[in-house]
C-alpha cells in the first residue's frame, strides 16, 4: 500500500493547531469493565500511585461510597479532594480542583447523575471541565452506562440504571483499558461488548496518532464491507448478506452506487428501491462520480476508506457498466488489490 | 493419537494478550497463589521468568516442576517435562508460553500440544498466549508488523478453551515498562522498541487483540446450525496458506463448514513433479491442522471439477486467488476466476487478495 506523505500548508496549520490543542487539554484515561467486581477501581487507584511515584501531582477526586478493605488501603495514600452534599448526595468539588490545579485526578464512577442546583448535570461533563482546563483525569466505568449500549446490557443483567454515560465520550478518551475477568456464561455477551468497545476507543486512537503523522490510507483491523449497487442488481440479498457478515465480524457496512447520467424512469425506480433497502438494514450509503470507469471509482474509494471486502452481483457482468470497459466484475478483481471480492448469485434475467 | 479417554477432559484457561510484558503470567501466578490459598492442588508446569523480578517473585511458595533437558546438535535446551507433571497427576498445572516449538527430540513438537496431553489425563490446566500467535491473524499481523509470526497455534484449539481472558494495557504502558527494562534486558529492549514495540504498531496489534478477544467470547455463546458451507480452491502456489487462513477465518466467523479442495491434473499425487507434490502436500496437511477437511479431485479443467463439487456438496461460498497453480498454465491467468464464475452464478465466489505488507507502520515512521 503506498503511504503518501501530505504536507500542504493548510493542513499542516490545522496540526499544529490541532496538537496545541491537545497538549493543553488534560489526558482522559478509562478503565472500562463489564460489572462491578471485576477490579477497575483497583487498578485505576494503582495507576494514580504510579504516577505519583513518577513525580505527578495526583489527588482523588470521587470514590465509591462502598468499598473493600484493599480499596481503602489504596484511597488511605492519597490526598483526597473532599466532595460536596447537595441534597445529601455526593458532588466532585470542581471549583476547589480547579484552584487546586493538580495534574491528575482520580475520580472513581464514572456514570454518575448530580442532584438539581449542581455545577453541571453529570459527572461525565464534570471531567470534560477538568479536562479543557488542562487537568488529566483517570476515572473507571461499568459498560451498563453506556447509553448506546443500554439496551443490548439490560436485557442480559435485567438492570438498567438510571445513570448514563455518552458512547461519544468514551471514544474520544486518550486511552482505555479493559479490565476482564472470566465470568459466568450469561455475562459473557457483556464482556464480549466491553472488548469490542475499547477495540474502537483503540482504533480512534490509531486514526488520530495516524492522521497526525501524516499518514493516510492505513485502517485498523477492523472488517468493512461494501456493497456495490446498481439500478439493476438483485440487491437485497447482498445487502442482507453484507449486514450478517458486518454483524458476525462486528464490522461496518456500506453501500455505494456510482451515479449515471440518463437513467430510463424504470432504472431510476428500480436504483431508488435498492437504495431503500440499504438504507433499510442500515448500510452507510455513498453515491460515487466516476460515470467513465465506474469499477475504477468503486476500487478507489474502498480503497480510500480502508474497505477489507467487496460485494458485488454477478448481473454487473452484463448491462450497463459493460459498455465500458469489458467485464466490471473481472474489472473489479482485477483492481481489486488487497480486498476481497465477493461475487453473488442472481435472479435469472436480473 | 490418543486413547479415548474416560475420565474427565481438564478444564482449559487461557490468558491473552498482544505482547510480551502486558501482565499475563503475571496475572496467571496471581491466580495460582489464589488458589494454592484456597488450598488447590496447583503446581507449575513452566515457568519463563524472562529476568522478571516482579513475575519470579509471583512463584514464592509454589511447587514447580523441574523442566528436562533435551540434546539437540549438542547443546541442552530445557522444555516443559510433561510426562513428569503427569507423574504428578495435580489437579491443575499452569503452562507458561503456550504457542513454544519444543526442540526437536520432544515427543511432541509444540507446547500446547503438550497441554492437549495433560487435559486428556484430566488436568486443569492455565496457559498464557499473544494473539498473533494465532494461525489466522498471521497475515494481519504480518501486515501490522512486518513480522511473520513462526510459532502458530491453530485457532482450534483456542477454541477449545474454556475460558479466556485478555490481559488488556495501554501500548504506553507497556513502553514505560521497556523503558525501564521490566520487559527484557537492556540490549534486547532497544532493539524491541525499534521494531516491534513501536507505539502505532502496537496500537494495531492491539485493537486485532481485542476484537480476537471478542470473537472468542461470542463463539462460546451460540451453537447454532452451520448454514454456510466454504470450499476453499487450494494450489500448488505460496498464496493458498493465506487463502486457507482467510477461509478459515471467515468460516469462523459464520460459523460455517470449511472444505479445501485440491485438483490434479493427474490421477495419482505421486505423478506430479516432486516440487508440486511437496508444495500441495504441505498446503493439504496446513487445512487439516487449521481442522479444515480435505479432498484431492482429479480432473483436467478445475473450475469444471471445483463447482461440479461444489453443487453436489452444496456448497454455499467458494473462495479461491487468482493464481491458479502451476499446472493449469494452459489457460491464462485470472481465467480460473472468470471460469468459476461464469460456471457458479448460484454459488456466491469470493476472490481473496493478497494482503500486503502496510508500510507505514514500520518503515515510513522509522524515518
Amino acid at each position: 500500500m503506498d503511504v503518501e506523505l501530505r504536507r500542504d500548508p493548510e493542513r499542516l496549520l490545522e496540526q499544529i493547531e490541532e496538537e496545541e490543542r491537545r497538549k493543553k487539554r488534560g489526558r482522559l484515561k478509562i478503565f472500562l469493565g463489564y460489572a462491578s467486581g471485576v477490579g477497575k477501581s483497583a487498578k485505576m487507584l494503582a495507576e494514580g500511585l504510579r504516577r505519583r511515584e513518577r513525580g505527578e501531582d495526583v489527588v482523588v477526586g470521587a470514590i465509591q461510597p462502598k468499598s473493600s478493605p484493599e480499596i481503602e488501603r489504596l484511597v488511605s495514600q492519597y490526598e483526597i479532594i473532599p466532595t460536596l452534599k447537595i441534597r445529601d448526595r455526593d458532588v466532585i468539588d470542581i471549583e476547589r480542583l480547579l484552584r487546586r490545579h493538580p495534574q491528575v485526578v482520580v475520580i472513581d464512577g464514572l456514570a454518575y447523575t448530580n442532584p438539581p442546583g449542581s455545577r453541571q448535570a453529570e459527572r461525565w461533563q464534570e471531567i470534560e471541565e477538568l479536562l479543557r482546563s488542562g487537568i488529566s483525569v483517570i476515572t473507571s466505568v461499568n459498560l451498563y452506562y453506556i447509553r448506546e449500549l443500554q439496551d443490548e446490557a439490560a436485557a442480559i443483567t435485567g438492570k438498567r440504571p438510571p445513570e448514563t454515560v455518552p458512547l461519544e465520550f468514551l471514544k474520544n478518551a486518550d486511552d482505555i483499558e479493559v479490565v476482564d475477568a472470566p465470568a459466568q456464561e450469561s455475562l459473557s455477551k457483556l464482556r464480549e461488548m466491553a472488548l469490542l468497545v475499547a477495540a474502537e476507543v483503540v482504533e480512534n486512537e490509531l486514526r488520530c496518532y495516524l492522521h497526525a503523522h501524516c499518514i493516510e490510507e492505513i485502517w485498523g483491523t477492523q472488517e468493512r464491507i461494501l456493497v456495490g449497487i446498481t439500478p439493476r442488481s438483485d440487491a437485497r440479498p447482498i445487502l442482507e448478506s453484507g449486514r450478517r457478515n458486518a454483524d458476525r465480524f462486528h464490522g461496518e457496512l456500506v453501500a455505494a452506487y456510482v451515479r449515471q447520467s440518463n437513467l430510463s424512469p424504470e432504472d431510476e425506480s428500480a436504483l431508488e428501491n435498492n437504495l431503500a433497502i440499504a438504507r433499510e438494514i442500515g448500510a452507510t450509503i455513498k453515491v460515487l462520480e466516476g460515470e467513465r470507469d465506474p469499477a475504477k471509482a468503486l476500487v478507489t474509494f474502498a480503497r480510500e476508506t480502508g474497505i477489507t471486502q467487496i460485494f458485488i452481483g454477478h448481473s454487473m457482468r452484463k448491462g450497463w457498466w459493460q459498455q465500458f470497459r469489458g467485464n466490471p466484475v473481472d474489472r473489479i478483481i482485477d483492481l481489486a488489490e488487497g480486498i476481497d471480492v465477493r461475487v453473488f448469485p442472481q435472479r435469472t434475467g436480473a | 493419537v490418543k486413547e479415548p479417554q474416560t475420565q474427565r477432559r481438564g478444564r482449559l484457561k487461557v490468558f491473552l494478550s498482544y505482547a510480551a510484558g502486558a501482565g499475563k503470567t503475571f496475572r496467571m501466578l496471581e491466580e495460582v497463589q489464589e488458589l494454592k490459598k484456597q488450598g488447590a492442588d496447583i503446581v507449575v508446569g513452566y515457568f519463563e521468568p524472562h529476568g522478571r523480578k516482579d513475575t519470579i517473585e509471583k512463584t514464592e511458595g509454589l511447587e514447580i516442576i523441574p523442566r528436562r533437558t533435551i540434546e539437540y546438535r549438542g547443546c541442552a535446551f530445557e522444555e516443559m517435562d510433561t510426562e513428569a507433571i503427569l507423574r504428578r497427576a495435580p489437579k491443575i498445572c499452569a503452562v507458561d508460553e503456550f504457542p513454544h516449538t519444543n526442540v526437536p527430540g520432544a515427543e511432541r513438537s509444540k507446547r500446547w500440544e503438550d497441554v492437549m496431553v495433560l487435559l486428556d489425563a484430566g488436568i486443569d490446566v492455565m496457559t498464557t498466549m499473544n494473539l498473533q500467535h494465532l494461525e489466522s491473524l498471521n497475515d494481519e499481523v504480518w501486515q501490522i508488523s512486518g513480522i511473520r509470526v513462526r510459532e502458530t497455534v491453530p485457532d482450534w484449539v483456542i477454541k477449545q478453551a474454556d475460558e479466556v481472558v485478555m490481559v488488556d494495557v495501554t501500548p504506553e504502558a507497556l513502553i514505560n515498562r521497556l523503558r525501564r527494562g521490566v520487559v527484557y534486558a537492556p540490549d534486547k529492549a532497544s532493539r524491541a522498541l525499534e521494531n516491534f514495540f513501536k507505539e502505532q504498531t502496537l496500537t494495531a496489534l492491539r485493537e486485532l487483540a481485542l476484537r480476537q478477544a471478542a470473537h472468542e467470547l461470542d463463539v462460546r455463546l451460540k451453537d447454532e446450525r452451520p448454514a454456510d458451507r466454504i470450499l476453499i480452491h487450494i494450489t500448488d502456489e505460496p498464496t493458498a496458506a493465506m487463502l486457507l487462513r482467510r477461509g478459515r477465518r471467515v468460516a469462523d466467523y459464520l460459523r460455517a463448514e470449511c472444505f479445501a479442495i485440491y485438483v490434479s491434473p493427474r490421477p495419482e499425487l505421486s505423478d506430479l513433479p516432486q516440487s508440486t507434490r511437496e508444495s500441495v502436500e504441505r498446503h493439504l496437511n496446513f487445512a487439516r491442522n487449521l481442522h479444515i477437511e480435505t479432498r484431492i479431485l482429479h480432473g483436467q479443467n478445475a473450475a469444471e471439477t471445483l463447482v461440479d463439487f461444489a453443487h453436489r456438496h452444496q456448497i454455499t461460498q467458494i473462495f479461491l486467488t487468482r493464481s491458479h497453480g502451476t499446472h493449469f498454465k494452459v489457460v491464462p491467468a485470472r481465467t480460473l476466476v472468470s471460469q468459476v464464475l461464469r460456471l457458479a452464478q448460484d454459488i456466491q465466489v469470493t476472490v481473496v487478495a493478497e494482503r500486503k505488507k502496510q508500510t507505514g507502520f514500520s518503515d515510513v515512521l522509522a524515518g
